[in-house]
Formats: C-alpha cells, structure tokens, sequence
C-alpha cells in the first residue's frame, strides 16, 4: 500500500434524502482526506450535515453515490477498524464498567487472560480502576465517556469516530477529557474525526477543522490550526483563529434560521 | 425510626378492621354463619393448618409431618400448579415473543391470531379444557398456562421492539454477529419488560388456579372454600381466603425480589 495515501478518503460523496417530495442534500459533493494520525474537526451548525458524514465514514449509512475509503478499501459497513463514541454514550447499562470495556473483545473471540489484562491496562490508561465494577447509571457524565473511549480503544482501531462526545460535559469536565483524549491522541497515533459544534473544541483539539455548510452540506473552509500544543485558549492566534471561524459559522447559523422561519411560515 | 413508625401505620388500617370486625360479631348485629368472630376463624386456620394426626416417626420425616395438615397440602397443590402451568405458558411465550419482537416477518404471520386470542379471558377456557382434559391437574395446568402465556408474550415483544437502536449501532461497530447482537444485546435491554410481563403472567396464573380449582380440581386452596360452603364453613371460607392473600403476596414478593436482583443495573436508571 502506498504509504503516503490518505488513512480517510471521502470522494465525491451526495447524501440525499425525501423531504416532503423534495430532494434534500445533506451532503453535496464533499471531497475530505484525512492523512494517517491526523487528528480533523468537522464543525458545523445543527442539520449541516456533519453527523450524517461522520456516519457514512463509520458505515452506518452509506452514501447515495461517491465512495469512501479507509486504507484503500471501500466501506461497506460498521466495523471495529473505526471505533465509535457517541453522543449518549451509549454505554451498554447491563453490563458493568469492565465487562463494557471487554465486549469487543470478547467478540473478537480473544483469551479471556489477554482481555483482563487489556481491560486492565485500559481502566489504567482512563483513571477508571475504582469504577470497573459499577454500572453505568452509577457513574457521572465525564466517567461515562470515559468508559465509552476505552471501549473503543479495546479494539485498537486506527481510526476514532467521536460525534460530539463531549456535547453533553459541563465545561470543566469537558476541558479535562479533551486533554485526556490528546494525551491518548499523542500516545497512540490514532487518525481522530471529531464532529463538534463547539468552535473553541475545534480549535483547541484539531489539526485540521473543517467547517460545513447549512443544506445542502458541502466543505465551506478546511483550516489548518497551525498552533502549538497545548494550546492557550487565550492567546492572540487563537483568538484570531476563533473570530474567523465565527464569522463562517454565524453566517450558516442564518441561513439554518432563515430555512426554518420559511418552514414555519410554509407551515 | 422513621421505618418503625411507617411501620406502625402501617397495621393501624388493619387493627381498627379486625377491631370492629370483632364488634359486629360480638354485639350479635350478624349471624355468626354469615360473618364469624376473628376468633373463630383464627381457630378454624390452625385446625385447618395443623396436621391431623399425631407425629409417628414410621410415617415419614418431621418436616413431611408438619405439612400434612389440609391447608399446607392445599396450598402446595395449589402452588404446584401455579409453577408448572406458569413455566409452561412463559416457555412458550418466551421463544415466541422474542422471535415476534426481533423478526417483522415472524410479527406479521403470528400477531393477527394473538390479537384473537388475547382478549378471551383464561376462564372462557374452562368447558374446552374440561372436555380436552377431563378433570384434575391437566385442565388447570392448561388454563393457568394460557393466564400466563399472554403477558409475558405481550412484554417480550414490546420489550425486544423498544431495544434503543443505538445499542445495535454499538453492538455494529464493535463487530458483533447478529447471534451475538441477539444473545448479548437485544436479550439483555429487553429483560425488564420480560420480568414485567413474567410478573403480570404470575398473578393471572395465581387468579386462574383458584377459579380452576373450583371447577375442575378436588384439592386445593380454590376447592376448599368452596367446598366449605357447602358446609356453610364461613370460618373455613375465610380462613382459605387469607391464605390465598398471604401465598399470592409471597409469590409477588418472591418475583419483584427476584427481578429487582437480576436488574441491579436498571434501578433507578429512569433518574438518570
């Protein structure tokens, strides 16, 4: 394989849906390589069409036409090559801190010495060993999705889906796991694609943020964030970068009120 | 101490019945055939639970003598039967109500017929058990398995329907198997609706095998009461029915002990 192919690549691709008789573009025309251990944003207003990518990618649901491809070979469907965290966690509640941990495992048919001791490891890596036993209706939001990144990360999948995973943090948790997922990010070299809404989030995590349009969803500006690491939230290339996002973003932010005034005027 | 006092209020109700269930008798204002003093029932209960003969170590183990009075070896028949017709009815709704739940196919053949079905009330059963069955254990067996059968059914099905699609999503990306997705997904997120269904499935068993009692069977805590109205036993008749309470809330306590042990992750989830 070409070594200097690109991990994610995205070609071409148009998501379409029915929307009372009419065709709707979630995605229109989207063109994105994602190059291996690159860590990429995909920032957006609500409805820009940035989670439908983010599933496409992970094969949820597959695009109307234009192909995706991870290494090379076309997706087809979810696999454990690219881990999901999602929103809601989706922490299995029946099973407890550890055995959600195991699953993939388990699936995969591993020895159960070699997934206690990843398990193991993995409880360590996210400061979760006291918690392993609990459920998680026991366990506050941060844990949550603690546990829920450490699923995937049992896996040891190159890729990491995240599709708003700290969206629902309160503010100093959520500084606490972004930095906890570019210290995992550091370590293990995994090529992240994170979809945010969050302009600061974007900024303080990405290499690349790739901003999206209000219907139909295209790339509206693939910004490199050429700042070091760890980056000051406060300092001037931030705030500048910031600012310019804003702008981008406010102006699809009106579009996305406009079309829903002109729904509900329809209406 | 707040418990003990909840408690205490808690036999407060009871008392001022018992108390003025003892005035209408004692003041003669009804017929003691019609209603009988407490005291009179509560003596009629031990003559009914006590064994009848004297311990004879030839006959058999202690314990074995301590229930050979009328009223355990009634309460055990009746109980026997409530377990194997309730095993009988949730070992077929079970297979089914998943297979219904998971399987849009499997929904459409089955469900028109259940719809049928489920309205007849178990006892609408009764003349076609009696002549399918004849009489004994095998026709209440059958109609309690039918008061069993429709809401674990029922619950099964909902239960496996609601299993949140963002789990299988999950279970996906992970690379489950579809058996896998069944055994280790579906099957878990659906056990609370299941215990719900098997706990409504367990008090219609226990309903039914009274009523079949009365008419089908000659053992049995159903049979005794009435049996002993033929014998204008009022005390009997009461005695029987406070029996029946206290075995039905034991099994209901039993059950709801049960689930909320095999659902310790689901406790309290509704909060969050």
């Amino acid at each position: 394989m070409n070594a200097n192919a690109s991990h994610i690549s995205v070609q071409a691709v148009h998501k379409v849906f029915q929307s009372g008789g009419q065709d709707v573009y979630a995605l229109k025309a989207i063109d994105l390589e994602i190059a291996r251990g690159e860590f990429v944003c995909l920032l957006g207003p609500s409805g820009c069409g940035k989670s439908t990518l983010l599933n496409a990618v992970a094969g949820f649901s597959l695009p109307s036409s234009g192909s995706i491809a991870v290494e090379g070979a076309a997706v087809a469907a979810p696999g454990p090559d690219r881990g999901m965290v999602f929103q809601e966690y989706a922490l299995f509640p029946w099973m407890t801190v550890e055995q959600n941990i195991a699953f993939g495992l388990q699936v995969k048919g591993e020895a159960k010495p070699a997934i206690q001791a990843r398990v193991d490891a993995l409880l360590e890596l996210l400061h979760l060993q006291d918690f392993r036993k609990r459920y998680p209706k026991d366990l506050s939001g941060g844990m949550r999705q603690r546990v829920a990144i450490a699923r995937v990360l049992a896996l040891d999948s190159p890729i990491m889906l995240m599709d708003e995973p700290f969206g629902a943090l309160d503010a100093l948790t959520r500084r606490t796991l972004q930095d906890e997922l570019l210290r995992l990010w550091t370590e293990l070299r995994k090529t992240i694609l994170f979809v945010t809404h969050s302009i600061e989030e974007a900024l303080y995590l990405a290499d690349r943020t790739v901003v999206m349009t209000y219907r139909p969803g295209t790339i509206k500006r693939d910004l490199k964030v050429d700042l070091p690491r760890p980056r000051d939230v406060a300092s001037p290339g931030f705030n500048a970068l910031k600012k310019e996002l804003s702008q981008l973003l406010m102006e699809e932010q009106n579009r996305h009120e406009q079309d829903e005034f002109r729904g509900a005027a329809v209406d | 101490m707040k418990r003990y006092r909840h408690a205490a209020s808690g036999i407060l109700v009871p008392l001022a019945a018992i108390a003025f269930w003892q005035l209408l008798s004692a003041k003669g204002w009804v017929n003691a055939t019609i209603l009988p003093s407490p005291m009179q029932v509560l003596t009629k209960w031990w003559a009914y639970l006590r064994p009848l003969e004297a311990y004879d170590p030839s006959m058999g183990s202690y314990l074995k003598w301590c229930f050979s009075g009328e009223l355990p070896q009634d309460a055990m028949g009746s109980l026997y039967r409530v377990l194997l017709g309730f095993a009988i009815g949730t070992g077929l709704a079970l297979p089914l109500g998943l297979a219904m739940g998971y399987s849009k196919v499997v929904y459409a053949l089955f469900n028109p017929l259940i719809q049928v079905l489920r309205p007849i009330p178990p006892i609408a059963y009764i003349p076609l058990s009696i002549l399918w069955f004849g009489l004994g254990n095998p026709p209440a067996v059958f109609l309690i398995s039918i008061g069993a059968f429709f809401p674990v059914l029922m619950n099964t099905v909902t239960g496996v329907q609601n299993v949140d699609s963002i789990y299988l999503r999950v279970g996906r990306n992970l690379g489950a198997s579809r058996y896998t997705q069944f055994t280790r997904i579906i099957l878990p997120a659906a056990t609370p609706y299941i215990f719900t269904g098997a706990r409504i499935g367990m008090g219609t068993a226990f309903i039914v095998v009274i009523v079949s009692e009365m008419i089908a069977v000659n053992n049995g805590l159903g049979y005794r009461i009435l049996e002993a109205r033929e014998y204008l036993w009022s005390d009997k008749i009461i005695a029987g029915m406070f029996t029946i309470g206290l075995l039905g809330l034991g099994i209901d306590t039993v059950m709801s002990r049960l689930s909320s042990r095999m659902l310790r992750w689901h406790r309290g989830l509704e909060q969050g």
